[in-house]
């Protein structure tokens, strides 16, 4: 296929598509003064309710420890990097750090590549039980994470116990679990996102001799870039913030940061500085990741999900 | 793992560059190969949730305690006896139950409403662009990003009796309460559950909400603001009705993770929740590995998911129904 389809696609995707989407204009008039005040106090209002358990995080993280175990203050009596240093040694968090960013990452990648194999097939086939597959593969999003717990507790426990596979316990227990916890919203959304690229497109790809998987690939996943972006940040997030499972499912050598980062208020004194820089450092990975890319999530949903 | 070397393999051999296929075989691959496609992600469907459904279901049925862990196939059947126990509200375990219920059903009303009630209206004043929107628009996504664990452990410290922020304000500094309170334990730790999940939901809501309101065409809002109509009109007569078919999966959506959310009480009390705020989830764990009876959690995790069926199916049939009609 020539590059040059491919290029000039990519350009009027983008400029018409959903990832420039960023404002839509309610009225060409001014809006009232009622409007804009209600609005400058109910925005004020919501910024402080969300910035100050921020605030509160930062600034702990960074005061010596009397200042967290007395009365709170708002403004530290010093500042001291010394929790930032000190986290490392209470307790193992570089284990949980890397253990946390193996499962997750490699979750991530599964996940995003098999719901690019089933949203192709869904967006492009028309097949027997098509529509039994999206309604079943949908509605485990309802089931209660604890109805399947006990039962894949046991089922991980009894297929190590046959075949000496470790999943109960091992890394890849946990990233079997969670890559199929963001794979039905993955699924789902990339089908949308394929929807909305042109079949056109991966037919003449098809005459240009490309097999079905070569379209997939060659002009079907790089239009669909926004939304798998966004599924893969949504899959990451979904295994790093993920407890329950993290907290049956693992033991000292796996385990990952939700479980791990307890350790610090299980000790006789609660060394709050460090828990709030330990906190710190575990989310600045996620939320920074998450804040630059959200553009995609928006167009992502704006084109899948909320269609 | 064994469905990705699969995958791998069916890559390789149509790789781009190979030698062209044969019609007669091309055809019997694009009959199968949605099918093949699929078959990565049904596998694990099926390891991960189905099975372990039905499993969750036997179980239910049979006296599974501690002994039988190991072999769990061996247990003895106590026919409906799990179920008898889970509902059998004059007695301690039964009654604890249906008061974690009426608890969960509460608090999800409450955090659902006011998480959607936050989101919308912020979205909806963040419709038109203005100065400082989009950092406005970042900083509010912020509790949704962070992991929860983070988030509620924050919490956890503000809440502290002793050293916590929420004293200081509302005790030291505003002098609104006699004595400090105690959050985490006692009645009070339902409106701390309920505070720390609007704070972390809303967010969710207001994404939704945002990526709704871009597929609103612009048309209409300019013809009604040629017809005379006002903001507060246009808000009430074009986006809100518009975002009815959001809204109906949103709501839904919102109800289902908070219904069945085990992450925010958990890290929020630890493994004893306080009985004000005992949520199913964290009730049925404390049933099945504190007492290591996986036979009556089963049954208590079936029933909640037969309940969350009738409500689901309800919803569904109840908001369809209404939308057709004012559609057609």
């Amino acid at each position: 296929m020539s590059d040059s389809i491919r290029s000039s696609y990519r350009s009027s995707y983008q400029s018409s598509g959903p990832s420039s989407q960023q404002t839509s204009f309610r009225s060409p008039m001014a809006p009232p003064r009622s409007f804009l005040w209600s609005r400058r106090i109910f925005l004020t209002l919501l910024t402080g309710f969300v910035l100050v358990p921020v605030y509160v995080m930062v600034s702990s993280s960074l005061k010596p420890l009397a200042d967290v175990t007395g009365k709170f203050r708002w403004l530290p009596s010093g500042l001291t990097i010394r929790p930032y240093i000190d986290i490392w040694s209470t307790v193992p968090l570089a284990r949980y750090f890397v253990n946390s960013l193996i499962v997750a990452g490699a979750a991530t990648v599964c996940s995003v590549v098999i719901a690019v194999f089933a949203a192709y097939a869904v967006s492009r086939y028309n097949f027997r039980g098509k529509r039994v597959f999206t309604v079943t593969v949908l509605s485990t999003q309802m089931f209660p994470g604890i109805l399947f717990l006990l039962p894949l507790f046991l089922l991980y426990v009894n297929i190590g116990n046959a075949t000496g596979i470790a999943l109960f316990g091992s890394r890849g227990g946990l990233i079997l679990t969670y890559l199929t916890f963001s794979l039905p919203f993955s699924i789902w959304m990339l089908i949308g996102y394929f929807d909305s690229v042109p079949r056109d497109l991966d037919e003449a790809a098809l005459v240009d001799g490309c097999g079905p998987l070569g379209a997939l690939f060659r002009v079907v996943v790089p239009a669909a870039v926004p939304g798998i972006v966004a599924v893969a940040v949504y899959a990451f997030m979904t295994a790093w913030g993920e407890v329950l499972f993290a907290s049956v499912m693992t033991n000292d050598t796996t385990r990952t940061l939700a479980v791990g980062l307890q350790g610090y208020s299980t000790l006789n004194d609660v060394y709050w500085n460090q828990i709030m820089a330990a906190s710190l450092v575990v989310s600045v990975p996620v939320v920074a990741g998450f804040l630059l890319l959200q553009r995609y999530l928006v167009a992502g949903l704006t084109a899948g999900a909320v269609k | 793992m064994t469905t990705t070397t699969a995958v791998k393999e069916t890559v390789g051999t149509t790789a781009p560059g190979a030698a062209p296929t044969p019609r007669r075989t091309g055809r019997l691959r694009r009959i199968g190969l949605p099918y093949l496609l699929l078959l990565p992600a049904l596998l694990l469907e099926l390891l991960v949730h189905l099975v372990p459904m039905v499993i969750g279901v036997v179980m239910s049925f049979k006296e599974l305690t501690q002994f039988y862990i190991r072999d769990w196939g061996s247990a003895p059947w106590s026919g409906l006896g799990n179920y008898k126990v889970s509902v059998d509200f004059d007695a301690p375990v039964g009654e604890a139950l249906l008061h974690s219920f009426f608890v969960t059903v509460g608090f999800t009303l409450l955090s659902v409403g006011l998480c959607w009630l936050i989101g919308t209206t912020a979205a909806i004043y963040m419709q038109d662009t203005f100065r400082g929107r989009g950092l406005l628009r970042a900083l509010f996504l912020v509790p949704y990003a962070l992991p929860v664990y983070t988030a509620v452990i924050t919490w956890v410290f503000m809440f502290q009796h002793d050293n916590g922020l929420v004293n200081h304000v509302l005790h030291d500094q505003l002098h609104l309460t006699d004595k400090p309170s105690f959050w985490l334990i006692g009645d009070n730790s339902f409106v701390a559950l309920l505070v720390v999940s609007v704070w972390k939901g809303w967010p969710f809501a207001f994404l939704i909400i945002m990526a709704g309101l871009q597929n609103i065409p612009r048309e209409l809002y300019e013809a009604a603001a040629l017809d005379g109509a006002g903001m507060w009109q246009q808000i009430r007569r074009i986006t809100l009705p518009s975002l009815r078919p959001v809204n109906q999966v949103l709501v839904l959506v919102l109800f289902l993770w908070t219904f069945n959310d085990f992450n925010t009480p958990y890290v929020l009390f630890g493994r004893a929740a306080p009985e004000a705020a005992d949520l199913i989830s964290v009730h049925i764990y404390q049933a099945s590995f504190v007492t290591w009876n996986f036979g009556t959690g089963s049954a208590m995790s079936v029933l909640l998911l037969l309940f969350l069926l009738v409500v689901t199916g309800a919803y569904l049939l109840l908001t369809s129904r209404g939308r057709r009609t004012s559609d057609v």
